[in-house]
């Protein structure tokens, strides 16, 4: 039943409801694959009980005629979100062994839809990282490789084991997170699909917070249908979190159509950047051409704060980081540092040997930017800019109806390769813009460089505009015809 | 603007994250390079403008001031590196 590896999940879902196999099936397949897949470092745990269970479950429920959306699926689920019972630990080290007590909001929406969970997805620690290489896990390799080379490459990041799990086909879909680009990126690296819907649409509790303005839970998986159907069971209103919006969920897949006429598709002129590969900037131009063909009407857009963004996203993130991991004491959860002396030792030992380079790099940053006297200079500064930011996107989308951009100013890059901390960030160049302005943003695979490697096109919608996001990605796939996979050698 | 040396170690303590002199001193550069990278921001006429505080417009909800939670002692102190008579335990702050 190796086949059933390569199906989407609405292909799943609908040869599971006629019979043509069963929830048993597809789970016990898919922990095989898991399980034979260890060199990716895809998974930091497996849990084939859990799938099974739920598949159980699913069959039970078929035969009494009333399965759930998701029933018989089982899907892979970042470490940044709380599972009962199911270490939870952020990639971090900070909090190994941490077994929540309870289960976040989207992952019991998941299971209540009928979906069971393979296990937990690397990622770099507490979702920092471009790359997956800050993880304490370890990097995940990713199942691309270029042409008639051998070198590692990262599956991008943060979301990086989830991006892995979803090409090499050990997981028909999984959760991401995104906080200025943690879905975007790796889903471009690697060829899938990843939506990060509008701010407030999933539930931020039981997520570990990394930075809560802007943090978001979203999809990925192999085609923009599947990301239809999975964002629909995952949003919700949720009285748990304060910023969740209360909306009702639309029908994101039953209104899927890629036909776009009488749409306009806004092209940011301050996107093209200095740097960016050519091909990049070609794959773009086909893209505007393939939305042409499907209907719409490109314009000519400005978003003139564009080369602020990044900036700003690296004082805010950061300083909301410092806030929110502060909670790491080594008191509540997670480890504590075995030292003499008193509670104010304690913390500075458990805090120096759980975190990591970069998030400490992150702390020390975020903790400055919010210190007396630096505060207005940095942190009001940058919310400011923010405003202007999210101004700039006003104004756009009374010109147009959905903005197309490439999703990352390069390909998947060798594990190793990029050590400078700038250089990392300005991976999120196209993405980080959507998300200070909390809007919904979306990679689908355009086509393959010179090197063989996948690049994706982004598209970014106006507020609670999920359905025009999905509607002009699935019109790029249907054009795209995106069918490469990678050449499997783990 | 620059961090010194000694202001990252100040950064340190507020952070309460325990540094070595050597730790601090690589920390310094890379600190710099990344502060004097967001100092563009400086360029950016922001007079006038309001620091955004909600990226999608929303008032912040009330709930009904009913208890809807509780009772769960266990499951709170489930993951404690130490937990004495249903309470954190902590190393001692008082001789």
């Amino acid at each position: 039943m190796s086949e059933l590896t390569s199906k989407t999940i609405a292909e799943l879902r609908d040869g599971f409801r006629s019979g043509d196999f069963t929830a048993r099936e597809i789970a016990e397949t898919y922990n095989a694959a898991v399980a034979a897949a260890k060199t990716l470092n895809a998974y930091t745990v497996e849990t084939p009980e859990d799938a099974l269970a739920a598949a159980q479950a699913a069959d039970e429920a078929r035969g009494n005629g009333d399965p759930g959306a998701l029933a018989g699926i089982p899907l892979g689920i970042k470490d940044l979100f709380a599972t009962r019972g199911v270490d939870s630990t952020a990639g971090s080290n900070i909090l190994k062994g941490f077994k929540p007590t309870y289960e976040s909001t989207v992952t019991a929406n998941l299971r209540k839809a009928g979906a069971g969970m393979l296990g937990k997805l690397n990622m770099d620690e507490f979702a920092m990282g471009s790359s997956n290489e800050t993880s304490a896990y370890g990097p995940v390799l990713s199942p691309w490789r270029r042409k008639g080379s051998n070198v590692g490459l990262t599956p991008g990041g943060s979301s990086g084991g989830s991006a892995a799990a979803v090409a090499a086909d050990i997981a028909p879909g999984v959760t991401g997170t995104d906080t200025g680009g943690s879905i975007r990126q790796p889903a471009a690296f690697v060829g899938i699909c990843g939506i990060k819907p509008t701010y407030g649409r999933c539930s931020r509790w039981g997520v570990v917070a990394f930075a809560s303005s802007l943090d978001q839970a979203g999809p990925m998986a192999k085609t923009v249908r599947d990301c239809a159907i999975l964002l629909e069971a995952m949003a919700g209103f949720d009285p748990k979190d304060s910023t969740s919006l209360d909306l009702p969920v639309p029908q994101w897949e039953a209104n899927l159509s890629s036909n776009l006429n009488g749409k306009r598709v806004g092209i940011p002129k301050e996107y093209r950047i200095d740097g960016v590969p050519a091909e990049i900037n070609a794959l773009w131009d086909q893209g505007i051409e393939w939305l042409k063909d499907a209907g719409a009407t490109p314009v000519e857009i400005s978003l003139p704060h564009t080369k602020y963004a990044l900036p700003t996203y690296y004082i805010i993130a950061p300083a909301e980081a410092s806030s929110n991991l502060a909670r790491y004491d080594g008191v509540r959860y997670g480890m504590r540092a075995a030292v003499e002396g008193g509670l104010d030792d304690m913390y500075g030992a458990t805090r120096a040997g759980g975190f990591g380079a970069e998030v400490k790099r992150r702390i020390m940053i975020g903790t400055y930017v919010l210190s007396a006297g630096f505060y207005d200079a940095y942190f009001t500064k940058a919310q400011k800019v923010r405003a202007l930011i999210k101004q700039d996107f006003r104004n756009a989308f009374q010109q147009c109806d959905v903005i197309l951009t490439p999703t990352a100013p390069s390909a998947a890059f060798g594990i190793g390769e990029t050590t400078d901390p700038l250089a990392m960030y300005l991976n999120d160049v196209f993405a980080v813009p959507a998300s200070l302005a909390g809007l919904p943003a979306m990679s689908v695979p355009g086509g393959l460089d010179g090197q063989g490697l996948p690049l994706g096109l982004h598209l970014i919608g106006n507020e609670l505009d999920e359905q025009m996001v999905l509607n002009a990605g699935l019109a790029i796939e249907e054009r795209a015809g995106f069918t490469a996979r990678p050449e499997k050698w783990w | 603007m620059s961090v010194s040396p000694e202001q990252v170690r100040h950064i340190a303590k507020l952070a309460r994250i325990a540094m070595s002199n050597a730790e601090l001193e690589r920390l310094v550069p890379e600190l710099n390079n990344i502060l004097g990278w967001v100092e563009q921001l400086a360029e950016v006429d922001t007079g006038g403008v309001e620091p955004l505080t909600a990226v999608i417009d929303q008032k912040l909800r009330l709930r009904a001031d009913a208890i809807t939670d509780g009772d769960c002692r266990e499951a709170i102190l489930a993951n404690a590196p130490d937990a004495e008579h249903g309470f954190f335990a902590v190393p001692k702050v008082i001789e």
